[in-house]
């Protein structure tokens, strides 16, 4: 920091994504309070605390080896080049930049961003195999999403360099499919493995509903993933950058706010587009599930997801409408799926982000085809096959594959899926009898003090 | 000797970099941190097995039903 302008510069964004990572941090609350409310009493020790040592597993392991892995590999490896190892090097866990340094004051700031990105595409599977799996095996499938598979997503379609953006045209700005089709893809890859929870369908087949113990948390929840998600929309922009900071490839001397890829946008954009298809998708889920109050919270999540792939560029009002188009697709695949696969996904995961952010991509190529995806001599423009593809490779690719053929060896080894009788006495059933039993023993030594 | 390599903070700041101690043994520290990793892996799911063989052996019609019953 030589000057004052290059120390406010680094101050300025230091500050700016530490504020983004708090916010972020409200995501986790919410999925934390929603998943309560949809999994039954007996479920909701095993459920939070599923859902809550995600946090460490992913922390560190995002420190081990996640952080490396994006510097590592946006070239594929050997699509566009090899392994940027000189990059890697220094975001290695060994590194002195991953560290108290006095010459780096940022690479740790800017990790926790993609750190509490890591944990978002955890938590997402998450709700969707409440109930039945082993917290064992979750953890493990957690650190593959977090650490590993979102990462190499986010090298490969989410960074200036990704071999993804350079010869696809790749553009997803706010993560329809960098974060949600993969997470979707990922859940759905645990689910057909894992299979639906104990009296999720009659004998028939017909699914039954298995409604939220308590609806009010569900809703709260939802209400702090949208503002964790506003946190995390700003955490997807670089806050200020110089046209030589974007290597001399934007003309002039005016500095910008610019999207993951260094292309200009605006807070004010980013702002409106994010408002706009929250409230798109609000108004089309009440519509599609006649007022159902889970389906409509989830449709506010799921509209923003579906705009989020040009949401650095699209009119509000655009984004008003391809959020409204996603959700009415996400709910109807949803039922679809669940009614012909009997996949049972408890809380929608996989259509709210999977489906949802898959549709997203796909519109994406059709309403920016020809724009420029990158501010970068020789970049391929945004168009719909690249998108297509890039739709692909993040819910399948990235997301599914990986998860089911994870979950098939888990399962091979009954590492899965808690046993028959366990899922049906309540994943709680050992906790909530101490607990019994110790309110028992205090009340009977409360009153023997009365009684004297 | 001060374990960060600074005695003082008299010093030009540009021409400081890490401060924290024990430089040079970040590759150690590293396995260390991955080890420790892995053993929580298998610490849990051994405890996690030990305890659901705990809860079939265990459970009772009553206790169950009063379970289920909760929803």
């Amino acid at each position: 920091m030589d000057s004052n302008i290059n120390a406010l510069t680094t101050v300025f964004t230091e500050f700016y994504y530490w504020v983004t990572v708090v916010f972020m941090f409200l995501i986790h609350v919410g999925f934390c309070m929603y998943e309560v409310g949809a999994s039954r009493r007996r479920n909701h020790a095993h459920t939070l605390m599923k859902n809550t040592m995600l946090i460490p597993l992913i922390t560190i392991t995002f420190f081990f080896f996640g952080w490396w892995i994006y510097w590592a590999f946006p070239n594929g490896p050997f699509i566009t080049g090899g392994v940027e190892w000189d990059a890697a090097a220094a975001n290695a866990p060994w590194s002195e930049n991953m560290s108290a340094h006095l010459g780096d004051r940022i690479t740790g700031v800017f990790w926790a961003a993609f750190l509490l990105f890591s944990w978002t595409a955890a938590s997402i599977v998450s709700g969707s195999v409440i109930e039945r799996i082993r917290s064992g095996a979750f953890w493990i499938l957690a650190v593959l999403i977090g650490s590993v598979m979102w990462i190499i997503d986010a090298a490969w379609g989410w960074s200036a360099n990704g071999w993804m953006v350079k010869l696809l045209g790749y553009h997803d700005a706010y993560a329809s499919g960098v974060i949600h089709a993969i997470a979707g893809g990922f859940a759905l890859g645990v689910l057909v493995v894992l299979g639906p929870r104990i009296g999720k369908f009659s004998a028939d087949g017909t699914p039954r509903d298995i409604p939220p113990h308590n609806t009010w948390f569900a809703t709260v929840g939802l209400f702090l993933i949208y503002t964790g998600f506003w946190g995390f929309y700003a955490a997807c922009n670089v806050p200020l950058i110089s046209p030589e900071g974007i290597g001399g490839e934007v003309t002039g001397t005016t500095w910008t706010a610019t999207n993951i890829y260094l292309a200009p946008t605006t807070l004010g954009a980013i702002t409106f587009n994010f408002l706009m298809s929250l409230s798109g998708g609000l108004m089309a889920a009440y519509c599609v599930s006649k007022g159902d109050a889970f389906w409509t919270y989830s449709g506010g999540l799921a509209g923003v997801i579906t705009a989020s792939a040009g949401n650095d560029l699209y009119h509000p009002i655009q984004a008003m409408i391809v959020a409204a188009i996603g959700v009415v697709i996400a709910y109807k695949m949803h039922y679809w799926v669940e009614r012909k696969y009997k996949i049972d996904d408890a809380v929608g995961a996989v259509a709210v982000h999977g489906y949802a952010g898959f549709i997203g991509l796909i519109i994406a190529g059709f309403l920016l085809w020809g724009a420029p995806s990158s501010p970068y001599e020789g970049y391929a423009t945004i168009n719909p096959l690249g998108q297509f593809l890039g739709a692909i490779i993040m819910f399948f690719v990235l997301g599914f594959l990986p998860a089911f053929i994870v979950s098939k060896i888990l399962a091979s080894f009954g590492m899965l899926r808690v046993p028959r009788e366990i899922e049906i006495m309540g994943l709680d059933f050992s906790s909530e009898a101490a607990y019994q039993q110790a309110v028992d023993e205090i009340k009977r030594a409360d009153h023997d003090e009365a009684a004297k | 000797m001060s374990t960060i390599g600074y005695d003082s903070w008299a010093v030009d700041l540009a021409e400081v970099g890490a401060i924290y101690p024990f430089q040079g043994s970040e590759v150690l520290m590293t396995i260390i941190g991955v080890a420790f990793w892995i053993g929580w892996h298998v610490v849990q799911i051994k405890s996690e097995n030990r305890e659901i063989a705990e809860d079939i052996a265990s459970a009772t019609p009553d206790a169950v039903s009063r379970s289920i019953d909760r929803y």
